[in-house]
């Protein structure tokens, strides 16, 4: 694998980029290994580095019945911040905001990740209230949280349409500074390349189709469409497959599965300086390094799995951005989509241990996970390695829905889905 | 957007007239302990294929209905009166 450095691009640049080898490999999938990752985006990859670099187990497959990143990875508006309510939320995506600051040296790739601050609006005396909140618990936790006044946000973001004529005038914003975005399908190559240089298999167009198990309970491997692979450990990583993939052990989950959408408009000069999100109006908008403007809607009211949603919640989301920034009306957007996102009770991801001796499992992130990925596969490596949750992700169970200790993160959304 | 026959109303809808209350006949249970209120409150089957739902024509009757959708295309097979028991698909 070629390093990526100032002299390896203009060494390739100057032979045409003829050069570069492939920057992961892509084996066939042996008979048995240590440890198997189900699902092959961000979480699932960024497991499989951690446990090779930090616990040294490097006989690991990553198993993807799709391609390399092409779920939820590649389909989110690429937030990234930690401005959470509880304790537990604020420790867990602090912990992913501290390995993002330094991850694009560490993987050796870029994944243009910028922390250009997050703001987040309130539009009304109640939210003011609970912004303010939010501001005082995050500093609290160590956590760098902001409150600007309406003039101030404005002079933050100054597309944004702060007069008290507006539909939902803005009274106020709270604003993270350290969040910001990070390229989404890079992140998920630099962590593919990373784990493939340290001798793990990343195996695509591998669905898994069945959980195999020991006379004890305990799991022994799995059943693919390209045969059956033995391991001693197993870890879910598969968002909306998660469900199915545990019902294969006979355990039924407290997730339900919605379409997100998101759309970019046509790229334009740089105009949007943060990301912005409002609760009230119910839209989030950043501007891409292309120049596209990244847009999110939020999530259908009804259960699906066709990765697509109505044009009407479009609308819906378009009609918030140009009451915000009236400059954008006559922008024209280019392409939307939908991802599939598995959504718990509470909001707040299942990351830890399951029933099963040698299963576990790391789902429910719901709208929000993209945030998450490096402290996701840190944790989920942790727990794997050493067959117990780390201190952070320990409050983040499956039975936490049994025993009522729920994290009720209302946050866990920028905008309230 | 989706188009919704509301049973009482026997008219096909557009879907922002409705709400959906996610999935139908849970049935609350008589006993205490945690792990049934689990299953009442918190599990669901989010079945990839047939979903037995609630939906609720807040613009329109308002009155609750099910319905029986396939998850993996969003088709309407069905809906049918609150109250009745759920209908068979061969699948």
């Amino acid at each position: 694998m070629t390093r990526f450095s100032l002299s390896s691009l203009i060494t390739n640049g100057l032979n045409k980029d003829r050069l570069w080898d492939q920057q992961w490999e892509k084996p066939e999938p042996e008979k048995s290994y240590d440890v198997i990752i189900i699902g092959a985006g961000g979480h699932g990859l960024a497991a499989a580095y951690y446990l090779a670099k930090e616990h040294n187990i490097t006989n690991v497959a990553v198993l993807e019945k799709g391609w390399l990143g092409g779920g939820n990875t590649a389909r989110n508006t690429t937030v990234i911040r930690s401005n959470y309510l509880y304790d537990e939320s604020a420790k867990l995506y602090d912990h992913a905001l501290k390995l993002w600051e330094g991850l694009s040296q560490e993987l050796n790739y870029n994944l243009m990740f910028s922390q250009r601050g997050v703001m987040m609006l309130a539009h009304s005396a109640h939210e003011v209230a609970s912004s303010k909140r939010h501001v005082h618990a995050n500093r609290a936790n160590g956590i760098d949280n902001e409150w600007l006044s309406a003039e101030q946000a404005k002079e933050f973001c100054p597309p944004l349409n702060i007069s008290a004529r507006a539909r939902y005038p803005v009274l106020g914003a709270a604003l993270q500074r350290r969040a910001g975005t990070a390229r989404h399908d890079g992140v998920a190559w630099g962590y593919a390349r990373a784990a493939s240089a340290r001798g793990v298999h990343l195996i695509e167009n591998c669905e898994v189709t069945g959980i195999n198990r020991n006379i004890d309970g305990s799991v022994c491997g799995v059943q693919t469409t390209r045969g059956t692979i033995d391991a001693k450990k197993i870890a879910i990583s598969a968002a909306a497959g998660s469900g199915a993939l545990m019902q294969m052990v006979g355990v039924n989950m407290p997730l339900e599965s919605f379409t997100l959408q998101a759309l970019v408009s046509e790229p334009i000069a740089p105009v949007f300086p943060c990301l912005v999100a409002s609760n009230t109006v119910h839209a989030y908008i950043s501007q891409s390094a292309k120049g596209e403007l990244v847009i999110g809607a939020g999530t259908e009211q009804y259960i699906s799995y066709t990765q697509r949603g109505p044009l009407h919640t479009v609308e819906h989301t378009l009609a918030a951005i140009c009451e915000m920034f009236p400059i954008f009306t006559r922008l024209k957007m280019l392409r939307n989509w939908g991802g599939c996102v598995d959504v718990t009770p509470d909001r707040s991801p299942i990351l830890g241990k399951t029933p099963v001796p040698g299963l576990y499992l790391n789902t429910g992130w719901g709208t929000g996970g993209f945030k998450a990925t490096p402290g996701a596969g840190h944790l989920l490596a942790h727990t794997i390695a050493r067959d117990a949750p780390h201190d952070i992700n320990a409050p983040f169970t499956l039975k936490r829905f049994q025993t009522g200790r729920l994290i009720d993160e209302a946050a866990a959304a920028a905008v309230a889905h | 957007m989706l188009l919704i026959k509301c049973p009482y109303c026997r008219q096909e809808r557009a879907e922002i007239e409705f709400t959906c209350f996610g999935e139908a006949h849970l049935e609350k249970p008589d006993g205490a302990t945690d792990a049934e209120w689990e299953k009442f409150l918190y599990l669901r089957t989010n079945t990839k294929g047939v979903h037995f739902e609630r939906w609720y024509h807040i613009h329109g009757c308002a009155r609750f209905f099910n319905a029986a959708r396939d998850t993996t295309n969003d088709r309407f097979l069905t809906t049918y009166r609150a109250g009745l028991p759920k209908p068979e698909f061969s699948t």
